[in-house]
């Protein structure tokens, strides 16, 4: 290597460490989302989705036309129409309202269960990686028992066992909570291990670290990228197993709007007489899912510094 | 005085018929299309053979029909039994023998009826039907043994009896405490299979779990969840009018679905043939459409209600003003009209099937709250009642089962008119043994709950509304007590007269569902029957009960 060479890389090291230096927190969240949106489109148009989502729950009140409960017997079944731009259900309900509103239950139960799941999995995984042993070996046994049944088969079961109803949404949350810990456990604590082995862990351990100030101090931040990938993945999850549970009658009951809810009742019963109850809900589902998915591939793709283009 | 006698025997049975054929007249009218009836009516001659295929779309129990309540019983387990007296399938404006030889003769002072049995009738073990079998399925009836684990619901119907002997093997006498005008019509029970005395005295609890009858189908097999299976029982005594035995059919099939769609789409496909319970108007629809050519329709009021049931052991139920504000909230005639384009209900009435034989007019109920046809005016009202109970901005649990038709939009359609007059119900949707648990232990605030009868009579629609720690216990979960109110039931009970009995009937209603608001009906069912068209000599009837041991059903060639 010539002599220019080495000084230009020395030059090039020293100014992108300034930079990284000289830049901000705020500035470095900004480049990493402006880097986002031009490099990886689907990703930027699945975020579009996910906002549209959540500015329609969060604005449910001033957006919807109508109030999603009240009935209104001369509206029976309408199809859309100005008044009603996705129709009218078998109470004369505005679909459209009850869409918005339904999100607010999707997003509730999808947020809530994927961030309580992701964490506590991320908790898991990281004891099992650092004490090892015996605690590691009882901690994977209950895991596999929880990923040997299908996600549905266990929120079913956990549903059905805590038992449901309007008021006990939270209920509803637990049974999706549930299956997402094995899940999440088992990826978090192939990446701790690596991060246990670390002479940066054996540093802090031989300074006389507390094993917590270990595990949430020094572990949990470099574990972070596939919790956070993760914690997206099931957000698509947990609004999709939602509206499973409302579907089979063990989510949430009339008339609290729900997409799950819609498709199940008036949906399936007036297929034939009124396609727009089962598609209103059905296209929203897909549209959130589809969204969360496209997002959280994207999220994995930029924060996977082996996958990260240059 | 033989001829006193026969005067007195011809009154007590004018009563009942009177009362029964001016029940069944005004029930049934039914709305037909295809041709059912026809075939009954004549023309057509049955044809023998066949397999007959329908939905049931819930689980029976247990097999026994003397202790359980529903129609997953009745549908599947019905032609395995004979009872003593029947409604004619052929016409369900009367009342037949079945195993009874005749009419029932009634002594002069009223209170003995004595019924002879027919002497052909044989168990499917080939054992014959004795007086002592009839004897012990009432006895198991009227007083089970409670202590060997019998329960009978219906016990409370027949408090009237004081003893049922076996004078003569063929032969089975009921001594009365009082003349009852019901309780003739009673023996046409449907749950009362006749049973065998000899099994239940080897086991009281035997017809729980096993199915031995004198009936026109052998038990052949049950899959739970699945189906149950009967085959024609070539010893069974029935014949009809032309001397041809029944029962036409070789054998039936009953397909367990429990969803709803599952059921209907099973009819189009034609997998099953008929669905004895009822659909909506929508299902109706939807196999019109697709079966244009094969489909028959037969259509009929429906002897069932739904029930607000506020806890009145729970404050603020406690106040008769929160409770008729309750009602007051809820425009039945909009609902009414606006839900029958959807769902199984359809007309408003009181505690008695709307235009049967005791119905009140329509201008009596219009003035009992919660009735009237100014629904603005019944809402301000209900408003100012939540006020001055000092509970404006009233909210509660309302308690319902998880059964979609038509319990969830009867509940949806409520909580809508009760958040018009500032009253918050948490919809609290439960799976029916949960549901009734809490029923039982009174475990709710306000509970939607219903009732189903086989007739239009009054002492089994006022059955529910029986002092809850005497007569109504495990049928009155308003769980009060009053003593004025279950002696108007009783007197009405032992009227003889028609007229007047009407009218002790529209007292009850004015004071059970205005003045004491204690609870009441929300809107009366509607049946609809959609089958396909091959099915013949079935009739609907106003219940969902009577009618369902097959003997007169058969299949047309095409």
């Amino acid at each position: 290597m010539t002599e220019r060479a080495t000084a230009l890389e020395s030059e090039a090291e020293a100014l992108a460490r300034r930079r990284y230096f000289e830049s901000t927190p705020r500035k470095r969240f900004v480049r990493f989302w402006r880097e986002f949106i031009t490099r990886r489109p689907l990703g930027a148009f699945g975020l579009v989705l996910v906002l549209a989502m959540i500015l329609a729950a969060l604005l449910a009140d001033r957006i919807a036309p109508y109030d999603p409960t009240a009935i209104s017997f001369k509206d029976l079944l309408a199809p859309p129409s100005p008044e009603h731009l996705l129709g009218t259900d078998n109470f004369g309900r505005d679909v459209f309202s009850r869409l918005l509103f339904g999100a607010r239950t999707a997003l509730l139960v999808g947020f809530t269960a994927s961030i309580v799941g992701c964490t506590l999995g991320l908790i898991l995984g990281i004891v099992g990686a650092y004490f090892g042993g015996r605690v590691d070996q009882i901690i994977q046994r209950l895991m596999d028992v929880l990923l040997s049944f299908p996600l549905i088969v266990i929120a079913i079961a956990v549903v059905a066992a805590l038992g449901t109803g309007e008021d006990k949404i939270a209920n509803v949350i637990a049974a999706i909570t549930v299956p997402i810990i094995p899940r999440v456990s088992r990826v978090v604590r192939s990446s701790a291990l690596s991060v246990v082995q670390m002479p940066y862990i054996e540093a802090t351990r031989a300074v006389g670290a507390r094993a917590m100030r270990i595990m949430f101090r020094h572990i949990a931040p470099n574990v972070f990228a596939p919790y956070l990938i993760m914690m997206t993945a099931f957000l698509g999850q947990a609004i999709l197993l939602e509206a499973s549970l409302s579907f089979l009658g063990l989510g949430v009951f009339e008339p609290t709007p729900s997409w799950g809810l819609m498709l199940r009742g008036a949906g399936m019963q007036f297929l034939e007489r009124a396609p727009w109850l089962a598609i209103a809900p059905g296209v929203a589902i897909s549209l959130a899912v589809f969204g969360f998915n496209l997002f959280g591939d994207s999220l994995r793709d930029a924060l996977d510094p082996r996958l990260r283009t240059a | 005085m033989e001829a006193l006698l026969r005067a007195r025997i011809a009154f007590v049975f004018l009563v009942t018929a009177t009362l029964v054929i001016g029940a069944c007249a005004q029930q049934a009218k039914p709305g037909t299309s295809g041709s059912p009836a026809a075939s009954l009516a004549g023309g057509e001659k049955p044809t023998p053979g066949g397999t007959l295929t329908f939905v049931v779309n819930a689980e029976p129990p247990s097999f026994d029909g003397h202790r359980e309540t529903t129609f997953a019983l009745l549908h599947p387990i019905a032609p395995h039994y004979s009872l003593l007296y029947k409604f004619d399938p052929n016409d369900l404006t009367k009342v037949i023998p079945d195993v009874a030889d005749g009419n029932p003769t009634v002594s002069a002072d009223k209170m003995t009826v004595t019924i002879k049995l027919r002497q052909d009738v044989k168990f499917h073990d080939g054992t014959q039907m004795t007086s002592e079998d009839v004897k012990a399925t009432y006895d198991k009836i009227i007083t089970p043994n409670t202590a060997a684990g019998q329960s009978s619901p219906r016990a409370g119907a027949y408090a009237v009896v004081s003893a049922v002997n076996a004078p003569d093997k063929f032969t089975i006498e009921f001594k009365l405490k009082y003349p009852s005008a019901s309780f003739l019509t009673n023996l046409a029970s449907p749950w009362n299979f006749i049973y065998s005395a000899a099994k239940l005295k080897a086991d009281p609890r035997w017809y729980e779990k096993n199915i031995m009858g004198t009936g026109p189908f052998t038990y052949v097999s049950n899959t739970k969840g699945q189906d149950w299976v009967g085959k024609k029982n070539p010893d069974y005594f029935g014949k009809d009018k032309d001397g041809t035995k029944l029962p036409y059919l070789d054998g039936y099939k009953a397909l367990i679905i429990t969803d709803a769609t599952a059921g209907v789409n099973a009819i189009r496909s034609k997998q099953a043939m008929i669905e004895f319970r009822g659909f909506t108007p929508q299902q109706r629809d939807d196999l019109s459409r697709a079966l244009p050519n094969d489909l028959a329709i037969q259509e009929a009021p429906w002897i069932c209600v739904n029930y607000v049931v506020p806890n009145t052991k729970v404050k603020p139920f406690d106040d008769v003003r929160v409770r008729q504000a309750l009602s007051l909230a809820i425009d039945r005639y909009a609902g009414g009209e606006a839900l029958s384009k959807t769902t199984i209900v359809k007309d408003v009435g009181g505690l008695m099937r709307p235009k049967g034989p005791f119905a009140m007019s329509d201008a009596d109920l219009a003035k009992i709250r919660g009735f009237g046809k100014d629904a603005a005016a019944a809402k301000a009202e209900a408003k100012k009642l939540l006020a001055d109970a000092g509970v404006p901005n009233l909210s509660f649990k309302f308690l319902n089962r998880n059964i979609t038709t038509p319990y969830e939009p009867v509940a949806v359609f409520l909580i809508d008119q009760w958040k018009q007059v500032g009253i918050t119900a948490t919809h609290d949707v439960k799976e029916t043994s949960p549901y009734q648990a809490d029923l039982r232990a009174g475990n709710f605030q306000v509970a939607l709950d219903f009732n189903c009868d086989f007739l239009d009579e009054p002492d089994l629609q006022l059955a529910k509304f029986w002092s809850a720690s005497k007569a109504g216990k495990g049928l009155n979960f308003a769980y009060y007590d009053d003593d004025k109110l279950d002696g108007m039931i009783d007197a009405q009970s032992r009227q003889t007269d028609p007229a007047q009995r009407v009218k002790l009937v529209g007292d009850i209603e004015r004071y059970a569902m205005d003045e004491k608001a204690y609870q009441y009906p929300v809107l009366w069912w509607y049946r609809i029957i959609p089958y396909l068209k091959i099915v013949r000599g079935w009739q609907i009837g106003s219940n969902h009960y009577t009618n369902q041991d097959l003997t007169t059903v058969w299949l047309a060639k095409s």
